[in-house]
């Protein structure tokens, strides 16, 4: 497997794959009279496109369009300003992932906050939150529960976890986003000019091959599952050209080693078992029907806002875009503040702070590429 | 003496005094020393190089070192790629009330090991007790002396086609310590790199005048020690990632938690920028040392003037590197 990791990126493999995509994409402007323009949904796609330098060298052909797929970056910013008021409470463990601590609030961030002497632990694994409220059973430990279908079904193995223990002190701040609804809407908004999408690696893991079939059926439109090492990105774009332009729209699974047709149904079978859909309000586009999800009846001891009194604010305006930025409707560069007043070290939006942001891709990798 | 180490074992009196004659005089080896208040010492040569550290680190113990070996080798490596030859360390302790005299021991014989393969003397020292919860086990302070016999880092002399070494794989130490902490939750079969450099480095200088000057990449990693070469002497400085020289471990690691091998701390590794004509040669001395039997090229200098770092993909598209933005923080998924 690493054999085959490390050929994905030989660049003798590469070099001439990145030119037969330039060939397919010149073919296709011959035929359409534009450039092929593809969503990239998944943020770890955004940052491999960039950081392997794919995006860069497919310019002028192709129109790779961040979408989507970074959780920090959908996340509404009146819940991230109560995830940061929730931290303020007395005899609390916040737990979260690495990422949402740069993440600014209206005030301030997790990280200054942490700074401030709040308990806010960032976790490398998930479970750790579990032993932290054995280890404090004086203590309200509350798990930041931010991410897509990829992140959800842990927190189903927290609760479950929780739940054989009897632990009375852990409870999660549900934030999740589920990836259809936002596909939907996006295409029903048709704001953007999109001629397929580049599908998950990770997510399609959970969802598996099958679940994408409305993209086709419904929308006739194109998808392509692929990986992440840049013969992967390579591959799944070629081929992405090539099914875009044939008149019936289909899925293609180029990431057949990882991902099935019908995905993990173990996983899928534990989100059902303590979650539910719900509304639920993404960053700069508001609330999306049944496109979170929140605990079942039953599980509600475990809901950190069900648990805890925090006061809900309307959030400071800022002439941050991320919002317009993860529609797909501006570049990173095409937003006032971008690499002026914010920057990795102070970032305004939270597409300059996940590792996964478009702003933070494009500051890293394709500011000054040549 | 007791088992664990109390505020009276810092208050000058007799248990300061056992401590210091048990644990450090004896693992040190430094009886003559211990007599006095300050240590005087032969520096050959008229001028000394001096630098300073201060060594924090959790856990105190982890794989392919510990904090004790940790500030032998750092404050060394500080002298060796600065050009001097390391002669002597003094070592500041401040120790945290209650912490464990046996690991304090096995922290002051690695400190004593590593002095001892460096060939550098531990001259003076100096012990601290703080309240339980005022710190975090132990921290260490070293100062090394070293005998300065050779300049780097002439402007003038930097040349396009100067080649960029470093001497073995990038980012061992931070991987090793982040899975040490047991955080991860994965068993990450990779050591840290820690090592005294300077006896490789010595021979290098020793054989070839080739070298124009050498950096040793610890926090922020190889990409920041390279940005700040960069900038510092205005050197237009590309590297290639396909060159870059990447444990399988490390580098699945990072993919798994959204790290970059170029930005994590090495505590046993150089960068050398080398003259083009000599860098077969000084490849050669490197590699004769287990600590550089990895060395490798991994990039040029392509130009003096506007001091930034430029990184080659694979795909062949080229990518500006900055200094690292803050601290590395995990991934969400």
């Amino acid at each position: 497997m690493l054999e085959l990791l490390k050929q994905s990126s030989n660049p003798e493999i590469c070099r001439p794959l990145a030119e037969a995509v330039k060939e397919k994409a010149k073919e296709y402007y011959r035929v359409h009279g534009r450039k092929p323009a593809f969503m990239e949904v998944c943020g770890s796609h955004t940052m491999a496109l960039a950081r392997s330098g794919v995006k860069q060298a497919l310019l002028n052909e192709v129109n790779l369009i961040s979408g989507p797929g970074c959780p920090v970056c959908v996340t509404d910013q009146k819940s991230i300003d109560a995830m940061i008021a929730l931290a303020e409470g007395e005899g609390r463990i916040i737990c979260t992932f690495g990422d949402m601590m740069r993440v600014p609030g209206s005030r301030y961030t997790l990280m200054s906050a942490k700074t401030a002497g709040k308990d806010i632990r960032v976790l490398y694994s998930p479970m750790e939150a579990i032993k932290i409220a054995e280890q404090h059973p004086d203590k309200e430990i509350v798990f930041l529960g931010v991410g897509f279908e990829t992140t959800i079904p842990i927190l189903s193995l927290l609760i479950g976890e929780a739940d054989q223990r009897g632990l009375g002190n852990f409870s999660i701040w549900m934030a999740t986003k589920l990836v259809e609804p936002i596909l939907r809407y996006l295409l029903d908004q048709g704001e953007t000019q999109i001629d397929g999408f580049l599908l998950p690696g990770h997510v399609s893991i959970v969802l598996g091959e099958g679940s994408y079939s409305y993209l086709a059926d419904e929308y006739n439109i194109s998808g392509v599952i692929t990986g992440f090492e840049p013969a992967e990105l390579l591959s799944g774009i070629y081929k992405l050209i090539d099914i875009a332009a044939s008149p019936e729209a289909k899925i293609l699974n180029d990431h057949k080693s990882i991902v099935t047709k019908q995905g993990n149904i173990v996983a899928r079978k534990w989100m059902a078992t303590y979650f539910t859909h719900c509304d639920e309000a993404w960053r700069g586009i508001g609330i999306i029907p049944k496109s979170g999800l929140d605990f079942k009846p039953g599980y509600e001891r475990y809901n950190a806002k069900k648990r805890f009194n925090v006061r809900m604010e309307e959030p400071r305006k800022t002439k941050c875009r991320c919002g317009e930025v993860i529609r797909g409707l501006v570049s990173p560069n095409e937003c006032s503040l971008f690499g002026k007043a914010c920057k990795p070290l102070n970032p305004i939006g939270p597409c300059m702070v996940s590792a996964e942001g478009s702003c933070s891709a494009y500051y890293q990798y394709m500011r000054e590429s040549i | 003496m007791g088992k664990i180490i109390s505020l009276a074992h810092g208050d000058g009196g007799e248990l300061s005094h056992r401590l210091i004659k048990d644990v450090f005089v004896k693992i040190f080896g430094n009886n003559e020393e211990s007599l006095f208040d300050a240590s005087v010492v032969d520096i050959p040569g008229s001028l000394a190089a001096v630098t300073t550290d201060s060594f924090v680190i959790k856990p105190i113990f982890f794989p392919g070192g510990s904090i004790g070996k940790l500030a032998v080798a750092g404050t060394v490596n500080d002298l060796a790629v600065s050009g001097a030859i390391p002669l002597y360390i003094t070592c500041g302790f401040v120790i945290e009330e209650g912490f464990p005299i046996s690991d304090l021991k096995k922290i002051a014989e690695d400190m004593a090991e590593e002095a001892c393969k460096a060939g550098v003397k531990i001259v003076a020292g100096d012990t601290k007790v703080v309240e339980r919860g005022s710190a975090d086990g132990v921290y260490i302070n070293t100062t090394g002396i070293g005998a300065y016999s050779r300049s780097f880092g002439n402007r003038l002399s930097f040349k396009e086609g100067d080649a960029v070494i470093v001497t073995g794989t990038i980012g061992d130490h931070g991987i090793a310590v982040l899975a040490a902490r047991g955080d991860l939750g994965i068993n990450v079969p990779v050591k840290s790199d820690c090592a005294s450099l300077n006896k490789m480095l010595d021979k290098v200088y020793q054989n070839s005048e080739g070298v124009q000057i050498v950096r040793d990449p610890t926090r922020g990693g190889v990409a920041t020690a390279l940005v700040e070469l960069a900038e510092d002497f205005s050197l237009d400085i590309l590297i290639k990632e396909e060159l870059l020289p990447v444990k399988d471990q490390v580098h699945g690691m990072c993919d798994l938690i959204g790290y970059d091998p170029l930005y994590l701390a090495n505590e046993g590794k150089a960068i050398l920028i080398v003259s083009a004509d000599e860098k077969e040669n000084i490849l050669e001395i490197l590699t004769c040392f287990p600590e550089g039997k990895d060395s490798v090229v991994i990039g040029e200098v392509t130009g003096t003037e506007k001091g930034r770092l430029l990184l080659e993909t694979p795909l062949g598209s080229k990518r500006l590197l900055s200094r690292l933005a803050g601290t590395m923080l995990p991934r969400i998924c």
